[in-house]
C-alpha cells in the first residue's frame, strides 16, 4: 500500500510540473506559430495552429525594414558593451579597496551602496532626468550607458566574496617581489575575478537588453531605439497586424533565450549568490 | 610610477583614486536626485522654469486629501495578491525539485525561462493572449469546453484587468523565486532530514517542522520584494494597457510619472515619490522587526 501511495504522489509532482511548463511555454509557442503566418493565414487560421511554413520568412524581413530593428540591436550592443566595460572596470576597483584595505570610511560607503537598493529609481528618474539634460546627454547613447555604469550592491557583494577567496599571501609575495599595489590589482585580483565577472556580465547583459524605462525617457530619437523602444513604436504603428507584431516579439526574445540555454549555469549562480544570504 | 612609493602612500592613492569615480556616479546619480526630490516635493515647479515657488507641505498635504491619489494603490494590490501567490507556487515547484526526481533539470530550465525574457517583448505576447476576439487565451478556454469564459475581455474588465496584468506579472516572476528558493533548500545540511527520518517524521511533518522554518529568511527576502514590486509597478501596465480601460489598471508610479512628465507638476510627483520611498522603508522596517524576533527565539 505505502508504494501505490507513493506513485500517486509522483503522479501529482508530474502533473502539476507539466502544468507549470504547459503555462510556461504556451504564449511563447503562439507567438512563434503566428509570427511565421501570412496576413491572410492569420485572418482565417485559428491562432493556435501551426503555420503552413516554418520558411515564410516575409514578416521577419518586414519587422526589420519597418520596425527598424537593426538599428535597434545596433544601439542596444553598443550601450551594453560600453556600459558593461566601465561598470566592471569601476566594479572591481571598488571590490578590491573594500576587500583588500581597511580605512575609516570603508562601512560607510558599503552602506551607500546598500541603502541605494531601497531607493525607487523609477520615481527618482523626475530629479534624475534634469542631471541627465544638464550633463546634455539626452537624446544621446551617453545617457543609458551612464546610468547602467554604476555598480549595484550585489554586483559588490559578489565581487567581495570572490576577493575574499583570494589568498592574501599572493598579494604579500607580489608585494616582496615589488610589485606596486597597482599592479596586484591589473594582474592578480582582476584576473582572479573572472567567473564573478563572467556572471556579471551575463546577468547584466539580460537586464540592460530588457529595460525599457530609461531608453525611452532619455532616448525619444527615432534614430536612437533599441530593442524594447523599436518594439513600442512599432507596435504602436501597426496595432492590427499581430502576426507582425509576433515575429518583432520572436526576433527581441531570442538573443536572450540563445544565451540562457548555453549560459544557464552562470544565470543561476548569479541568480542565487545575491539573494540567499 | 609606483615602484619605489612606500605601500602606505600608494594604499592611500589607490583608495582615493580607485573610489572617486564609483562614488561620483553613486552619488550624482542616486543620492543627488533623491535629495532634489526631497527639495521639489516642497515646491510647486512646472519642470522647466527657473523658479521653483516653496510650498511647503502642500504637495503631501494634496497626496493624502486627494482620495484619488490613493484609490490607485487598490490596482497595485492585485499585484500584492498574485505575488503571495507566485511565491507560494515558487515554494511548492522548489520543494519538489529540490528532492530527487527524473528530470527535474529539464523542470527547472524550462520554468525559468521568463524570467530571462524581455519584459516589453512579454508583455505584447500577452496582449496577444489576452485579446478577446483574435486571444489564444480564449480559443483555448473555448477548447477545454468552457466557452461561458470565452467571450472575457481579460486587459477590458475594470474588476479583472489588474489581475491579469499581475497574472503575467506571475508567469514572468515565478522561477526567479523558484531558483532562490532551491538554493536556499540546497543549502539547508543534509543530516537534518536524516535525522528526522530516523525520528520517524513524514513528509508533511519535514515540511512544516524542518524545510520551511529553515527557508524563513529567504521567504522572508522574497516577501519584501513581493511587497515592494507591487508598490512600484509601472513597466506592464504602461506597455499594454496605458493604464486604461478608463485609469482602472493604472499604478502608483505610472501616477507618479504621468503627474511629472505629462502633466509638468513635478512637485506634486516629487511628494508622492517621496511617499513611496516612506512605504519601501516602513515594509522594511516591519519586516527587519519580525526577522530579529524571529531569530531571538
Amino acid at each position: 500500500m505505502g508504494k501505490s501511495k507513493f506513485r500517486v504522489i509522483d503522479i501529482i509532482k508530474y502533473l502539476t510540473l507539466l502544468v507549470g511548463v504547459f503555462v510556461v511555454l504556451f504564449p511563447p509557442y503562439v507567438v512563434l506559430v503566428n509570427a511565421f503566418k501570412s496576413t491572410d493565414e492569420f485572418n482565417t487560421s485559428n491562432s493556435m495552429a501551426l503555420p503552413k511554413s516554418f520558411f515564410n520568412m516575409d514578416n521577419f524581413l518586414t519587422v526589420f525594414k519597418r520596425g527598424h530593428l537593426l538599428s535597434g540591436f545596433g544601439n542596444i550592443l553598443i550601450i551594453i558593451v560600453v556600459a558593461l566595460a566601465l561598470n566592471i572596470l569601476f566594479g572591481t576597483m571598488v571590490a578590491y579597496v573594500l576587500g583588500r584595505f581597511s580605512f575609516k570610511l570603508k562601512p560607510v560607503i558599503f552602506g551607500a551602496y546598500l541603502v541605494a537598493t531601497i531607493i525607487p529609481s523609477i520615481t527618482t528618474q523626475v530629479a534624475t532626468f534634469g542631471i541627465i539634460k544638464s550633463l546634455g546627454l539626452y537624446n544621446t547613447l551617453g545617457a543609458p550607458i551612464i546610468l547602467y555604469i554604476g555598480a549595484d550592491v550585489i554586483q559588490i557583494i559578489l565581487y567581495l566574496q570572490f576577493i575574499r577567496n583570494i589568498p592574501v599571501d599572493l598579494d604579500e609575495s607580489a608585494m616582496v617581489e615589488g610589485a606596486s599595489l597597482f599592479k596586484i590589482y591589473r594582474s592578480i585580483i582582476f584576473p582572479l575575478l573572472t567567473p564573478a565577472t563572467a556572471t556579471l556580465v551575463i546577468l547584466k547583459t539580460i537586464s540592460i537588453y530588457n529595460d525599457m524605462y530609461i531608453p525611452y525617457l532619455y532616448m525619444p530619437k527615432q534614430s536612437l531605439g533599441v530593442v524594447t523602444t523599436v518594439l513600442m513604436r512599432f507596435q504602436g504603428v501597426d496595432t492590427a497586424d499581430w502576426n507582425l507584431i509576433c515575429a518583432a516579439i520572436l526576433v527581441i526574445l531570442l538573443p536572450t533565450v540563445i544565451l540562457y540555454f548555453f549560459l544557464q549555469k552562470y544565470i543561476f549562480e548569479g541568480v542565487t549568490s545575491g539573494a540567499v544570504k | 610610477m609606483f615602484g619605489t612609493m612606500s605601500y602606505n602612500k600608494q594604499k592611500t592613492i589607490i583608495i582615493v583614486s580607485f573610489l572617486t569615480i564609483p562614488l561620483l556616479l553613486l552619488g550624482v546619480f542616486t543620492y543627488y536626485p533623491a535629495i532634489k526630490l526631497i527639495y521639489y516635493s516642497f515646491t510647486n515647479w512646472d519642470g522647466y522654469s527657473p523658479e521653483k515657488p516653496w510650498v511647503g507641505l502642500a504637495n503631501y498635504r494634496e497626496v493624502f486629501s486627494n482620495p484619488d491619489i490613493f484609490k490607485v494603490f487598490e490596482h497595485n494590490f492585485a499585484y500584492f495578491v498574485m505575488g503571495v501567490v507566485q511565491n507560494i507556487i515558487a515554494i511548492y515547484f522548489a520543494v519538489i525539485l529540490s528532492n530527487r526526481l527524473r528530470g527535474k533539470n529539464f523542470f527547472r530550465i524550462l520554468l525559468f525561462l521568463p524570467y530571462i525574457m524581455n519584459g516589453v517583448a512579454v508583455a505584447f505576447m500577452f496582449g496577444y493572449v489576452f485579446d478577446t476576439t483574435n486571444g489564444s487565451l480564449n480559443l483555448l478556454l473555448g477548447n477545454l469546453g468552457l466557452s461561458g469564459l470565452s467571450q472575457t475581455s481579460w486587459l477590458g474588465t475594470e474588476g479583472l484587468v489588474n489581475y491579469s496584468l499581475a497574472s503575467t506579472g506571475l508567469w514572468r516572476f515565478m522561477g526567479y523565486n523558484m531558483v532562490i528558493y532551491i538554493a536556499s533548500l540546497q543549502a539547508i545540511p543534509r543530516d537534518i532530514f536524516e535525522a528526522a527520518k530516523i525520528d520517524g517524521a513524514g513528509s508533511m511533518q519535514t515540511l512544516w517542522r524542518i524545510t520551511l522554518p529553515n527557508m524563513k529568511p529567504v521567504i522572508q527576502l522574497n516577501l519584501f520584494l513581493t511587497v515592494t514590486g507591487a508598490l512600484e509597478v509601472f513597466d506592464l501596465p504602461f506597455v499594454l494597457t496605458k493604464g486604461g480601460p478608463a485609469g482602472a489598471s493604472q499604478t502608483y508610479v505610472q501616477r507618479v510619472v504621468e503627474t511629472a512628465f505629462a502633466y509638468n507638476n513635478y512637485g506634486l510627483a516629487s511628494a508622492m515619490s517621496i511617499i513611496l520611498l516612506f512605504f519601501v522603508v516602513f515594509v522594511l522596517l516591519i519586516q527587519q522587526l519580525v526577522l530579529n524576533r524571529g531569530g531571538n527565539k
